[in-house]
C-alpha cells in the first residue's frame, strides 16, 4: 500500500521567524523587541532635544544655507571661486583639494611604501637597517605632530623670497611656499596628446600580441625596441612636425617676490608631505607582511623551473602577495584620505577645513554641516570596504576551485 | 696496467686550495651583507652617506651646539654664543611645567604627580606576566583607579552614595551633611552586601562578600583620606588642565572606557540576534568610516545640542566621549577577531556542559579571545595614544597644544625654539609608541611560545 507523500512543511512562517528572531527563541525576541524600544526613545529623545535647543538659539535647520554666498576667501582652488560664491561651491572646493591631496599623497606614498619594504627586505644589512629606522620613527610619531613640524618647523625656517633656495634654477623654496614653473600649452600640444596616446596603445597592443604569441606558440619576440620607438619617437615626431607642445613659464624674482610660473602654497607641501612619509611607514610593514607572507616553497620551485631570481619575483612572489597586501593596502588609502582632514589644524583648505571649521563657524549649522561631512567620509570609506569585501570573496572562490 | 709497473702514485704534494671565502666574522659579514654585488656596494654607500646626512646634523643640534643654560631668548641667538646654535633647552626649561601640567595650579600639581605615581603602580605589576593578582590588580586600575583619579585631579566632594543620588534622580534629594553622608554610606553598604551574599553566598561560599565588604572599607578610606564627605580637594577646572597631564587623561580614560564597550560591541556583532547584530555593525562601521577629527567635532558642536537644554557638559568630558566610543569600534574589530579566532569545540563544550549563554562567553571565550588580541589592543591603543593629539584642534591643550602655545611666547623666540619643542614632544611621544609596541611584540612571543620548536 502505496503511503502518502506528506506536504512539505510551510516554509514561510519558519523563515519569518528566523528572519526576526535569529535562533534565540521568544524571550530573545522580547529582548530584542525591548531594544529596539530603547534605541526609538533615545532617538526621539534626541530629535526633540536637538529641536528645542536649535529654537533656543534662533537657528532654522535645513539645507537652505547653502545657497547662502559664502563671503570669505579660499586661498586655492582648482575651480573657479570667489567671496561672493555658495557655501555649496565652497563644499565643492573642499572636496576637490581634498581629493587633490589624497590622490597626491596615495601616490608618493605607494612609491615610498614600495621602496621601503624591499629595501627591508634586500639582503645588504644597512639598507634594511635604515628602512626599518624609518618605519620605527616615524610609525610611533602622531601624524598630526609630523604635519605641524613639516609645517611650522621646517618650511616656516625657510628663508624670504629673495633668498628662495633654488632647486636646480627652475623651482624656487621660500617660506611663502614652492614656486614651480607654469606649463602653456602652445599649439602643438593636441598633436603631442593624440601621439602620446597613441604611443601607449600601440605599446600595450605589441606587448599583448608578443605575450599571445608567447603563449600559443612558445615563440618569444623581443619587442622593447619597437615598444620604445612607439612610447617615445611618436612624441617626439609631433613635436618636431606641430611644434613645442608646452612654453614652460619659469618664475623669476621681481622685487620682493616671484612673478610668473605657479606658487604652490605651503600649507599644500606640507600636508602630502607628511601624510604620504607617514602613511609609507605602514604600506612598507604591510607590503613586507605581504612578501613574506608566501610559501618559501614557492620561490624555490620557481628556481626549479629555470626561472631567475627577478622573474620568480615577477611572476610568483607578487602575484600572490598582492592578494594579502591589496585588502590592507587599500585600508591604508582610506586612512590617509581620512586623515587628510587634519589639514584644519594647519589652515590647509580641504573638506573639513573650509566646510566644517569656517562654514560651521559662520552659520552655526552644526548638525547639518556635520552630518554632510561625516556623510562624505563615510559613503567613502563603505564604497571601498564594500569593493575590497567583493575582492576578497573573489579571490577565496578562486582559492577554493 | 697488466704490463706490471706500479700503478700511479704522487710523489709531490698538491699545492693546497685557496680557503673558501670567509663567511663568518666581522670580514664575512661585510662580504655577504654589505658588499657583495656591485649593486650592493652602491646601497651601502649611498646609505652610509644619507646616515652621515641625518646622524650628523641630528647630534650636533640635539648636544653639541646646544645651549644648555639661559632665561631668555638672547642665550639661544647665535650672536651672543658665537657660533651656529643648535638645541634652545632653556626653553623647554622654561615651559616645562606648562608642557607637562598646563595651567594647573602650581600649589596643587603635587596631586597631578600623585595621579602619574599611583597609575605607574598600578600599571607596573599588570605588565609583567610574572606577577600574580592580576584579577585584583586589573580591577584596582581599571575600576577604582579612574574615580580616585578623578577625585584628585578634579577635587571636590561627594554630597552622597547611591540613596541621595536616587533621591536626587526622583527629585527627592535632602541637605547634604557628613553625618548623612556615612548613615548613606552605610545603608549602601549594607544594601550591596547583602545582594551579594544573596546572589553568590549559596553557590560560592564567603568568599564573595567578604571582597565586598573589602571594598568597601577600602572605599571608607579613599573617602577619608581625601575628605570626600566634606569638600575634598581644592576643584580645578579641567580648562586649567594641559600638557602631558591632558594627553595621559585622554588616552587612558580612552583605553578603559573603550574596552567594554569594544566587548559589547564584538559580543553584539557575533550574536544571533538580528537586530543587536544589524545595530552593532552600523555602530562600529559608522564610527570606523569617519576621521576622528570629524568625531571630536561631533561631540564638540553636536552632542549638546542632542542633551536637554539644562544640562552641561564639561568640554574634556564630551571629547573623552567621543574618543572612547571611537576606540571601542575599533577595539570591537580586533576583539571579533579574537571571538571568531577560538575554536568552535570550546562552544560546543561549553554548551555540552551546560553553560549558559552568558557562562559560555564570560567563561570560555572572553578570557581566550582577549587573551589572542593583547597585541591587536595594544597596537590600537598605540593608535588612540597618538590620536590624543587632535585634541587640540578643539582647543583642548594636550601635550602638542601646549607646545604649540608655548611657541607663541615671543620671550623665547628664536630660530631653533621650533626645532628644540619639537625634538623634546616628539622624543616623549616616541618613547611612548616605541615602548608600547615592544610591550606588544613581547605578548605576542609569550602567547605564540608553544608553537616555536
Amino acid at each position: 500500500m502505496p503511503v502518502e507523500l506528506r506536504k512539505p512543511p510551510l516554509r514561510f512562517g519558519t523563515r519569518l521567524r528566523r528572519l526576526l528572531l535569529g535562533d534565540v527563541g521568544w524571550l530573545g525576541g522580547l529582548a530584542q523587541f525591548a531594544f529596539v524600544a530603547l534605541l526609538v526613545w533615545i532617538g526621539h529623545e534626541i530629535v526633540l532635544n536637538a529641536h528645542d535647543n536649535l529654537e533656543a538659539q534662533h537657528i532654522s535647520s535645513g539645507l537652505g544655507f547653502l545657497s547662502n554666498s559664502a563671503g570669505f576667501a579660499v586661498n586655492q582652488s582648482l575651480i573657479r571661486y570667489s567671496e561672493s560664491d555658495t557655501y555649496l561651491r565652497v563644499f565643492v572646493v573642499g572636496l576637490l583639494n581634498t581629493v587633490l591631496v589624497s590622490v597626491i599623497g596615495i601616490v608618493f606614498a605607494t612609491v615610498i611604501g614600495f621602496a621601503v619594504a624591499l629595501g627591508r627586505l634586500s639582503s645588504n644589512w644597512l639598507l634594511s637597517r635604515v628602512c626599518a629606522g624609518y618605519v620605527e620613527v616615524i610609525r610611533n610619531l602622531p601624524l598630526l605632530f609630523q604635519i605641524l613640524f613639516w609645517y611650522l618647523a621646517v618650511l616656516g625656517a625657510l628663508p624670504v623670497p629673495r633668498q628662495s633656495l633654488s632647486i636646480l634654477g627652475v623651482g624656487f623654496l621660500n617660506n611663502r611656499g614652492l614656486v614651480i614653473p607654469d606649463p602653456i600649452p602652445q599649439q602643438g600640444w593636441n598633436a603631442f596628446v593624440v601621439a602620446v596616446a597613441a604611443g601607449i596603445c600601440a605599446a600595450l597592443v605589441m606587448r599583448y600580441y608578443a605575450r599571445r604569441r608567447l603563449l600559443a606558440k612558445g615563440e618569444k619576440l623581443t619587442v622593447w625596441p619597437y615598444v620604445l620607438v612607439m612610447l617615445f619617437g611618436l612624441p617626439l615626431l609631433s613635436v618636431v612636425l606641430f611644434g613645442s607642445p608646452l612654453h614652460w613659464d619659469l618664475p623669476h624674482l621681481r622685487g620682493f617676490n616671484f612673478v610668473g610660473g605657479i606658487r604652490v602654497i605651503p600649507e599644500f607641501v606640507a600636508l602630502p608631505l607628511a601624510l604620504s612619509t607617514y602613511t609609507a611607514a605602514f604600506i612598507a610593514e604591510t607590503v613586507r607582511a605581504g612578501i613574506l607572507s608566501v610559501h618559501k616553497g614557492q620561490m624555490e620551485a620557481g628556481a626549479s623551473l629555470g626561472l631567475s631570481r627577478r622573474q620568480v619575483m615577477r611572476l610568483v612572489v607578487i602575484p600572490q602577495a598582492m592578494r594579502v597586501i591589496l585588502p590592507p593596502l587599500t585600508n591604508q588609502y582610506l586612512n590617509l584620505t581620512k586623515n587628510s582632514s587634519l589639514a584644519v589644524a594647519i589652515g590647509y583648505p580641504d573638506l573639513f577645513s573650509v566646510f566644517a571649521g569656517t562654514t560651521l563657524s559662520q552659520t552655526g549649522q552644526a548638525v547639518e554641516i556635520i552630518a554632510i561631512t561625516m556623510g562624505v567620509y563615510l559613503a567613502l570609506s563603505l564604497l571601498t570596504s564594500a569593493a575590497m569585501s567583493l575582492y576578497a570573496s573573489r579571490i577565496e572562490r578562486s582559492q577554493r576551485a | 696496467m697488466s704490463d706490471g709497473s706500479p700503478a700511479f702514485v704522487r710523489t709531490a704534494l698538491v699545492p693546497s686550495r685557496p680557503p673558501p671565502v670567509v663567511t663568518t666574522g666581522l670580514a664575512g659579514f661585510l662580504r655577504t651583507r654589505l658588499f657583495n654585488s656591485p649593486f650592493n656596494i652602491a646601497l651601502t654607500i649611498l646609505c652610509f652617506v644619507l646616515l652621515g646626512l641625518v646622524i650628523t646634523p641630528t647630534v650636533k643640534f640635539m648636544l653639541i651646539d646646544a645651549v644648555w643654560h639661559g632665561s631668555d631668548r638672547t642665550a639661544c641667538l647665535e650672536s651672543r654664543v658665537g657660533h651656529p646654535v643648535g638645541a634652545c633647552w632653556p626653553f623647554i626649561r622654561a615651559k616645562f611645567a606648562q608642557l607637562i601640567y598646563g595651567f594647573y595650579p602650581e600649589d596643587q600639581r603635587w596631586r597631578a604627580n600623585l595621579t602619574f605615581a599611583l597609575a605607574a603602580l598600578l600599571l607596573a605589576p599588570l605588565l609583567v606576566p610574572r606577577i600574580p593578582g592580576k584579577a585584583i590588580n586589573a580591577a584596582l586600575f581599571f575600576v577604582a583607579f579612574p574615580f580616585v583619579a578623578f577625585f584628585l585631579l578634579h577635587g571636590g566632594g561627594l554630597n552622597g552614595f547611591l540613596f541621595y543620588w536616587l533621591a536626587n534622580a526622583a527629585g527627592q534629594a535632602w541637605e547634604p551633611s557628613v553625618v548623612r553622608f556615612w548613615i548613606d554610606f552605610g545603608l549602601t553598604a549594607a544594601v550591596v552586601i547583602a545582594g551579594v551574599a544573596w546572589i553568590f553566598a549559596r553557590r560560592e561560599g564567603l568568599r564573595p562578600v567578604l571582597l565586598a565588604v573589602v571594598a568597601f572599607v577600602a572605599t571608607a578610606a579613599v573617602i577619608l583620606s581625601m575628605h570626600l564627605d566634606r569638600e575634598g580637594l581644592q576643584p580645578v577646572d579641567t580648562r586649567q588642565w594641559g600638557g602631558l597631564l591632558v594627553t595621559l587623561v585622554v588616552s587612558v580614560t580612552g583605553i578603559v572606557a573603550s574596552m567594554p564597550i569594544g566587548i559589547a560591541l564584538a559580543l553584539g556583532r557575533t550574536s544571533k540576534i538580528p537586530v543587536l547584530k544589524i545595530t552593532s555593525v552600523a555602530f562600529i562601521e559608522f564610527w570606523r568610516g569617519v576621521p576622528l577629527i570629524t568625531v571630536l567635532f561631533f561631540a564638540t558642536y553636536m552632542l549638546p545640542l542632542f542633551l536637554p537644554g539644562d544640562f552641561t557638559i564639561d568640554a574634556l568630558v564630551r571629547v573623552l566621549v567621543g574618543t572612547a566610543l571611537f576606540a571601542g569600534a575599533y577595539n570591537a574589530e580586533v576583539i571579533r577577531g579574537g571571538l571568531l579566532a577560538v575554536p568552535r569545540g570550546q562552544t560546543e563544550a561549553a554548551n555540552a556542559l551546560g553553560l549558559s549563554y552568558w557562562k559560555t562567553t564570560g567563561l570560555i571565550m572572553l578570557p581566550q579571545a582577549l587573551r589572542h588580541v593583547i597585541p591587536g589592543l595594544v597596537n590600537s591603543f598605540i593608535a588612540l595614544f597618538k590620536d590624543t593629539t587632535l585634541v587640540l584642534i578643539v582647543a583642548i591643550f594636550d601635550l602638542l597644544g601646549s607646545l604649540r602655545a608655548a611657541f607663541a611666547d615671543p620671550n623665547w623666540a628664536t630660530p631653533t625654539t621650533l626645532f628644540t619643542g619639537f625634538a623634546f614632544t616628539g622624543l616623549i611621544y616616541w618613547v611612548g609608541c616605541f615602548g608600547m609596541s615592544r610591550y606588544s611584540l613581547f605578548v605576542e612571543r609569550r602567547l605564540n611560545a608553544h608553537r616555536q620548536t
